[in-house]
């Protein structure tokens, strides 16, 4: 009872402070939190990133490994992203299998960088139909204080952009590593770009004050070409056209925003 | 009975393998109140899909935990049949039911007066027996009417439906091939008399004038399935009321007990 | 005074209504000044208010109101009841003794068990706890005999009638004690299962044409015919034959 007449207050609150244009941490609307990233920083990991967006802390670890491709793309690699929200991200973590947050978290990153084809999966081919690469991406939740999709997603990116594939050939059916690395093979770089709506207003990277005061979310993702590649819309309010059109070009400046502070030129 | 995927899905004409225009949806039957034990029920098919919704509440919650002090708790399961697909699907939920389930709870929920109830739930089963592209759309449709159907109060009915493009061509209603194709799918939920977008999600590539088109054409389909949904309601009382002229509301004000 | 549904007309949720100097009523909600259904009904509209008829709602437990309900618990200190509604109601033993309750002497389950039917009334009820009953007063108490049927909480009105003509003259055409609960649950005592039958069918008659004009008179000749059929039976038979 009594987090819902605080969340009653501080809401109140909160979308005054937004009426007059302000945010509770003298942010403007349009503005992201501070953003620091640092790769590498998993060794046994093939790739790795930290991100920090303002509190929030993501941790992203790439892991590749040899299997099958699927049957319907016998001459791509596989892709798959997993996300966790330790416990110890937030009180509201709870130890066990993925629920439907963490599954909403894994999904939405896993579309951005699905749908722009970042990866060069035709490139991750050994034996046509029978071997291929996988690459796990798995996303760890460090400490959870709003926007874990827009952090976990740059995480990722950087993670891929630092992720090292051994060297190998094929003999007699059996993959022998050889010395030297190479990069993934990457062609896009996806960055998404969340929003939050209170009473009507639409702010970007929402903290967790906001986010729980929010009626409905949305979130973009945009290739490196200005182009649209993923979106989701969360949470129990709505939105009309107009919102949407408006938060898609404020996006579109984002994304590149972000994107430039993983992909230097 | 697997099926060919053709050369091209739209001809030089703008004609789809199914004979289609771009901006045509798949037949649509709708049929409410179909379930004799839930509390309200609806059925629906659109093209090869056939997808049943069921609600039961509001009723008393369990677990207690997951009782809400000030509202009722909708909690909505989106499943699918293991023989709804080509190649058999495990029962076990799968992650993408997962997400589903929560898209689609979060699409509905704006249209339930939920405060009218509090420490309840309201449940909601949604069961995709055949699975032909757009289930989650339809799914919404169909269980937005099992919702009226059960006299749950609501702001609106929610109408939804997916838009996109293929083979460069911004269509409406893709179907499984079509979705699977190169290009873009966006679903999108939509309460009319409101004007308000319930669910939105994209998969695919598409510049921003291109989704402004598409969403557009999303809600414009939107528009559509609503009007289905009101036609299947009244249908379903029509034959009731057509019986008589008597004022029941005067037997109701008059009585006094 | 801008109102687009007729009298009567089928509406359903999210139906715009009315606009601005109408009163919302049952069944209808307000947003930036229009007027909408919220649930598949008749509307109906009087000079003042506009309102929706609802086709099919469920029970939401009043103070005052009379139920039949159905036992699903026995506790250390009362009974959990089911009166369908979306809450389950409770029974406290000390509304159901008129003395003090002994825990140790006292044999709830003797009173009511499992499973047993009782006419109750509701004493208290609100968003924070689920309704309380009370069997203390002239008429309440667990049902022992008869039948209990269910009928849509929406048809009571028209089951009792104006100023209860229809349930009275059920009663008097079948001879029966008929206890209607708001909560849709109808307990039905007859001098035999025949006069409980025709009871029954005059109230399942309601339920189906509820809509209809002049439904009073059609069931009172309903009731009268099926009962005349049967005497006229019995008269044919006990005619000693002519030799």
């Amino acid at each position: 009872m009594a987090s819902i007449m605080a969340a009653k207050v501080r809401a109140k609150r909160v979308a005054q402070l937004i009426a007059g244009g302000k945010r509770l941490d003298g942010r403007e609307l349009n503005s992201y939190r501070e953003v620091q990233i640092e790769s590498g920083l998993i060794e046994r990991a093939e790739g790795s990133a930290r991100v920090r967006l303002g509190k929030t802390e993501v941790l992203v670890g790439v892991k590749i490994e040899i299997g099958e491709p699927f049957l319907d793309t016998p001459n791509e690699g596989v892709l798959t992203v997993n996300a966790e929200l330790v416990p110890l991200a937030s009180p509201t973590f709870e130890a066990g299998p993925p629920d439907e947050n963490s599954i909403e978290l894994a999904r939405v990153v896993d579309r951005g960088i699905r749908e722009s084809k970042a990866i060069a999966t035709d490139d991750l081919v050994i034996e046509p139909g029978k071997k291929v690469f996988v690459v796990f991406i798995d996303v760890y939740v460090l400490n959870h204080d709003g926007n874990l999709i827009d952090a976990s997603a740059l995480a990722a990116l950087a993670a891929l952009m630092n992720t090292k594939m051994f060297n190998y050939e094929v003999k007699e059916g059996e993959v022998k590593i050889k010395p030297g690395y190479k990069p993934l093979p990457m062609r896009n770089y996806p960055v998404a770009v969340t929003f939050a709506k209170i009473n009507d207003q639409l702010i970007v990277d929402p903290w967790l004050e906001e986010e729980q005061v929010m009626d409905a979310r949305l979130t973009m993702a945009f290739e490196k070409d200005g182009k649209i590649c993923a979106m989701q819309k969360g949470g129990y309010g709505t939105f009309t056209t107009q919102q949407i059109l408006e938060a898609s070009k404020i996006a579109q400046q984002k994304a590149a925003e972000l994107r430039a502070l993983v992909v230097k030129e | 009975m697997s099926q060919k995927k053709p050369e091209k899905l739209i001809d030089e004409k703008g004609i789809r393998y199914d004979g289609r225009k771009l901006n045509e949806m798949r037949p649509v039957k709708i049929e409410v109140g179909v379930l004799g034990n839930a509390d309200g029920s609806a059925y629906i098919e659109q093209g090869k899909n056939r997808i049943l919704a069921a609600v039961y509440g509001p009723r008393e919650i369990h677990p207690k935990h997951q009782a809400l002090p000030d509202r009722a708790a909708l909690r909505c399961r989106y499943h699918m049949a293991p023989f709804s697909v080509q190649e058999r699907k495990s029962p076990a939920p799968s992650r993408r039911e997962l997400e589903l389930s929560k898209v689609m709870r979060e699409a509905l929920e704006p249209s339930i007066f939920t405060e009218y109830y509090p420490r309840t739930a309201i449940d909601l089963f949604v069961e995709v027996l055949q699975a032909d592209g757009g289930t989650r759309c339809a799914g919404i449709t169909v269980a937005s009417l099992a919702l009226a159907d059960a006299g749950i109060p609501m702001r609106d009915l929610v109408s939804a439906c997916a838009a996109g493009k293929v083979e460069g061509h911004l269509i409406v209603d893709l179907d499984d091939m079509e979705d699977k194709s190169e290009g873009a799918d966006v679903p999108v939920a939509y309460m009319p008399s409101l004007n308000a977008i319930t669910l939105l999600q994209m998969d695919g590539m598409l510049t921003n004038e291109e989704f402004e088109q598409v969403l557009n054409m999303g809600i414009e389909g939107c528009k559509q399935i609503n009007q289905l949904q009101r036609e299947a309601l009244k249908a379903k009382y029509t034959a009731v009321k057509e019986a008589g002229a008597e004022k029941e509301g005067e037997a109701e004000e008059e009585e006094m007990e | 005074m801008p109102i687009f549904c007729e009298k009567r007309q089928l509406v359903t949720p999210g139906d715009l209504l009315a606009e601005n100097d109408y009163m919302n009523g049952e069944n209808t909600y307000r947003e930036n000044g229009k007027i909408y259904a919220t649930r598949v009904g008749l509307c109906d509209h009087d000079q003042k208010r506009i309102h929706v008829v609802a086709l099919k709602s469920f029970y939401i437990p009043m103070v005052g109101d009379t139920v039949i309900g159905k036992v699903l618990e026995v506790t250390l200190g009362g009974w959990v009841v089911d009166v369908r509604a979306p809450y389950v109601a409770m029974l406290r033993a000390s509304d159901a003794l008129e003395r003090p309750v002994r825990p140790q002497r006292d044999d709830l389950p003797a009173l009511f068990d499992v499973g047993d039917m009782m006419i109750a009334k509701i004493v208290a009820y609100d968003r924070t706890r689920d309704p309380l009953l009370t069997v203390l007063e002239r008429g309440l108490g667990k049902v022992t005999r008869g039948q209990i049927i269910e009928i849509t909480p929406t048809k009571i009105p028209r089951v009792i009638g104006k100023k209860g003509s229809m349930i009275t003259m059920i009663k008097n055409e079948t001879g029966c004690q008929v206890v209607i609960g708001q909560n849709g649950r109808v307990v039905i005592i007859g001098k035999t299962p025949e006069d409980e039958r025709l009871a029954i069918m005059a109230i399942r008659m309601i339920e189906q044409e509820a809509h209809t004009s002049g439904l009073t008179d059609r069931v009172t000749e309903m009731l009268r015919k099926e009962k005349g059929e049967k005497s006229s039976k019995e008269v044919v038979e006990n005619v000693p034959k002519e030799t």
